[in-house]
C-alpha cells in the first residue's frame, strides 16, 4: 500500500476506535458528564491528562522550536513540566476534596461570590477559546498535508469526531477516549525518534542518543561546530536574557497550574491521595514525550543541514520538494548556482509569495525581494516532526502513524477544551448563577447544547483564524498564570483572603497581563516590540509572571482593609486542607 | 480524642505539610530556575556523557526531578496521614 493510502487507514481506524469507546462510554449524569462519575484510576487519569495537555503544539511544533532555537526552547521544556510540581503540591489535592464540578465552582464558594464565579468563567472563557483554535487549526494542517484534503475539510472532519464522543459522552467518554489518544500518539512519537536515534548514534533510547557519539564527536558538539561554522549561535547555548527566559518559564509553570481543562481532570479521580498521584503518573506520561522531544529537535536540525546544505537542488531528497509543494519550505537561488546555501537571517522579505512559475532548476519561483545575507532556504519549523520519518527514510507506515498522533494529539486537547468550557456555561452560568431552578436533566442538555455550540465556534475559529491568534498563545498561559492560579492558590492557602482582594485581584492581574500582550501583540495597538521596549527586558510570552505578582499584591492590599472572610469560609477552608472524606464529587446541595 | 486534641493534630497536620511542600519547592525551583538559568553557563563548563551539564538540566534534568518530586511528596504526605490519622483510606 502506499503511504497515502496506509495513513486513510490509520487515521481512520483511531477515529473509529474513539467513536467506539464515546458509544461505549455515554454519560447518564451531570456527574457523569462533568467530572465522570469521579471513578476514574489514577494511572488512567493520569494518562488521559496527559493527552489532554499534550496538544497540537506540543506534539508537531515544540521539536521544531527545540531544533532551531535550541536551549532558549528550555522554556517550554521546564515551563509546560514544572506546573505540574505546582499542581500537584499546591492545587490538585485541594480542589479534589472540595469535590464539584468547575473550576469556577470552587473560586465562587470559596469567595462566597456571584462576582468571583462570573470572572473565573470569563478568564476561563478568553484561556479556552484562544487555545482551542489552535487544535483545530493543527486537524486541519495534518489532513492537508498527509491525505491532501483542504484545510477546511479536515477541520470539519475533526470536528465530527470530537462532536460524537464530547456531546454524547462527557467527561467519561473524554476521559477513555483520551486514554487511547495518549497511546497512539506517544507510540507516534517514539517510533520515529527511535529509528531515527538509532540511524545517528546507534543507541535506541533518544534521551542518551542525544548525550552520545555520532561519528566519532558528541552529537550536541557536533551540532554546536556545524551552526558556529554556518553563522548560528551554539545549539547549547542562548540568545535570551536570564530574566526574559525565568519569566517566560515562571509564566509558563504557573500557566500550566492555572489551566482549568488540566485542573478539572483531577475532580475525576477518587481520593485526595489519587489525586496526587495521578499527577506524577501524568507527568511521567508527558515527560516520556517531552524528554524526547529535545532529541528529536537537535537530530532534525542536523539531518536538515546535512542534507540541504551545499546540495544541488536538483538532486535534493523527495521531502523538500513535497514540502515546497504546500509552501512550508522555499527555495530562492541567490547565487544562482544551482545549489542551496542555508545561512541565518531569512532567506527574502515577508511571507513567501510563489508566483505559479517554476525557475531553472525546477524550482517554485518567488515574487518576494530576496535578503542580502547568504541564506536562500526557508523552513517553517512546524514541519521537523512531520517531515522527520521521511528525511530520516523511514517506511511509510512510520508517516501513516505520525499523522494519527498529531491528529490524537489536537483532538484530545480540543475536547478537553470543549468540555470546560460547556460545564462553565451549563454549570456556572445557568445551574449556579441566572437559573438555579432547572432540573438535573435541562442542565445535562444545556451541558451538551453547549458542547455543540462551543465546537461550531471552534471549528469557526479554525478555519478563519484571527489573524494574531497564533500570536497570542501566550495570551491563555499568561491569563491562567494572572487570574486562575492565584486565586485557587491563595483561597486554599490564605484563610484572610477575602471575596474583594481576590476578585480584585483577578481583575487587576487579567487586565494588566491583557494589555501588556496586546500592546505588543495585537494589530490594533502595534506597540514598537522587542527587547528595549519590554518592561525590565520582559517579553509579553513572560509577562504573565508580573501579572501573577500584581495580581497577588492587590488581593493582599484590598483584603488588608476589607472586611475580613466570614466565620462559615475559614471551615470549609480547613475542612478542604484535610484528605479525610473527600466522597463523590457532587455538590452538597 | 477530644475536640481541642483533633484541633491540635488538624493544625499540626498543616504545619507539616507546609513544611514539606516548601522543602519539595526549593529543590524545584533549585532544578530549574538554578541549575537551568541561572547557573548554566558554569554548569555548562562540566560534561555528563556528551551533554553540557547546564544543558542537560534545562532540557532533561529538571523534568527527571519534577516527576521524583511529585512522587516523594505523594508517599511522605501518605506517612503523615497515616501516622496523624487524618488520612483517606
Amino acid at each position: 500500500m502506499d503511504t497515502q493510502t496506509l495513513t486513510w487507514v490509520f487515521v481512520g481506524a483511531s477515529f473509529a476506535l474513539y467513536i467506539g469507546i464515546a458509544i461505549w462510554s455515554r454519560a447518564g449524569s451531570t456527574s457523569e458528564f462533568y467530572v465522570a462519575g469521579g471513578h476514574v484510576h489514577p494511572v488512567a487519569n493520569g494518562m488521559a491528562t496527559a493527552a489532554d495537555w499534550m496538544s497540537a503544539a506540543s506534539f508537531i511544533s515544540m521539536a521544531g522550536i527545540i531544533a532551531f532555537s535550541g536551549y532558549d526552547a528550555s522554556v517550554f521544556l521546564m515551563g509546560w513540566t514544572g506546573g505540574y510540581v505546582l499542581l500537584a503540591l499546591l492545587l490538585a489535592p485541594y480542589l479534589r476534596k472540595f469535590g464539584q464540578f468547575t473550576v469556577p465552582d470552587f473560586i465562587g464558594e470559596r469567595y462566597y461570590s456571584r462576582v468571583a464565579r462570573v470572572v473565573a468563567v470569563v478568564c476561563l472563557i478568553i484561556i479556552s477559546f484562544t487555545y482551542i483554535a489552535g487544535q483545530m487549526r493543527g486537524v486541519g494542517v495534518v489532513f492537508s498535508r498527509f491525505l491532501e484534503l483542504p484545510i477546511e475539510w479536515g477541520v470539519i472532519v475533526g470536528m465530527g469526531v470530537v462532536f460524537s464522543y464530547a456531546v454524547l459522552g462527557g467527561m467519561k467518554g473524554i476521559t477513555y477516549t483520551q486514554v487511547a489518544q495518549y497511546c497512539v500518539l506517544i507510540f507516534a512519537y517514539l517510533t520515529p525518534a527511535i529509528f531515527i536515534s538509532m540511524l545517528i548514534t546507534g543507541n535506541p533510547v533518544p534521551q542518551l542518543g542525544l548525550g552520545s557519539e555520532a561519528g566519532g564527536e558528541p552529537v550536541l558538539q557536533k551540532l554546536d561546530r556545524t551552526l558556529v561554522d554556518l553563522g548560528f549561535s551554539a545549539f547549547t547555548t542562548g540568545s535570551k536574557s536570564k530574566i526574559d527566559l525565568i519569566a517566560i518559564t515562571l509564566a509558563l509553570m504557573v500557566g500550566t497550574a492555572g489551566l482549568p481543562h488540566v485542573i478539572v481532570r483531577f475532580f475525576t479521580v477518587p481520593k485526595v491521595s489519587d489525586a496526587r498521584r495521578s499527577a506524577g503518573y501524568a507527568l511521567v506520561f508527558i515527560a516520556l514525550l517531552y524528554t524526547t522531544a529535545p532529541a528529536v529537535g537537535a537530530f532534525a536540525r542536523l539531518n536538515f543541514i546535512e542534507s540541504v546544505h551545499e546540495k544541488p537542488y536538483a538532486a535534493a531528497p523527495q521531502w523538500v520538494k513535497t514540502w515546497e509543494g504546500i509552501g512550508l519550505i522555499a527555495w530562492t537561488d541567490k547565487n544562482e548556482d544551482g545549489i542551496i546555501q542555508y545561512a541565518p537571517g531569512a532567506p527574502f522579505e515577508g511571507r513567501a509569495a510563489f508566483t505559479g512559475e517554476a525557475g531553472p532548476n525546477g524550482e517554485r519561483l518567488l515574487s518576494n525581494a530576496p535578503t542580502a545575507n547568504g541564506n536562500e532556504i526557508l523552513v517553517d519549523r512546524d514541519i521537523m516532526v512531520l517531515a522527520n520519518p521521511e528525511i530520516a527514510n523511514l517506511p511509510g507506515w512510520v508517516v501513516a502513524l505520525v499523522a494519527a498522533g498529531g491528529v490524537a494529539a489536537a483532538l484530545s486537547t480540543a475536547a478537553g477544551l470543549l468540555l470546560v468550557i460547556s460545564a462553565s456555561i451549563s454549570h456556572d452560568l445557568l445551574k449556579k448563577t441566572f437559573r438555579p431552578q432547572i432540573t438535573e436533566k435541562t442542565e445535562l442538555l444545556a451541558a451538551r447544547a453547549s458542547a455543540a455550540a462551543a465546537i461550531l465556534v471552534a471549528g469557526y475559529l479554525g478555519i478563519n483564524p484571527p489573524g494574531f491568534v497564533a500570536q497570542v498563545v501566550a495570551l491563555a498561559f499568561g491569563l491562567a498564570a494572572a487570574s486562575l492560579f492565584p486565586a485557587i492558590l491563595m483561597g486554599v492557602f490564605f484563610k484572610g483572603m477575602n471575596r474583594e482582594g481576590a476578585v480584585a485581584g483577578m481583575v487587576g492581574g487579567l487586565v494588566v497581563t491583557l494589555a501588556y500582550i496586546m500592546w505588543f501583540k495585537s494589530p490594533w495597538f502595534a506597540g514598537a516590540n522587542g527587547p528595549e521596549h519590554w518592561f525590565f527586558g520582559i517579553s509579553p510570552e513572560g509577562f504573565g509572571a508580573v501579572g501573577m505578582l500584581v495580581n497577588f499584591a492587590i488581593a493582599a492590599l484590598v483584603a488588608h482593609f476589607t472586611r475580613p472572610t466570614p466565620a462559615a469560609v475559614r471551615a470549609m477552608v480547613d475542612e478542604i486542607r484535610l484528605p479525610r472524606g473527600a466522597g463523590e464529587a457532587a455538590p452538597a446541595h | 480524642m477530644n475536640a481541642s486534641a483533633a484541633e491540635e493534630t488538624k493544625k499540626r497536620y498543616w504545619r507539616e505539610n507546609v513544611k514539606l511542600l516548601c522543602a519539595l519547592l526549593a529543590i524545584w525551583f533549585a532544578v530549574s530556575f538554578g541549575a537551568g538559568v541561572i547557573f548554566v553557563d558554569t554548569l555548562n563548563a562540566v560534561h555528563l556523557g556528551g551533554f553540557p551539564l547546564g544543558f542537560w538540566f534545562a532540557q532533561q534534568g529538571s523534568i527527571i526531578v519534577f516527576v521524583v518530586l511529585i512522587f516523594v511528596y505523594a508517599a511522605r504526605m501518605k506517612q503523615i496521614e497515616k501516622r496523624l490519622g487524618v488520612g483517606d483510606e
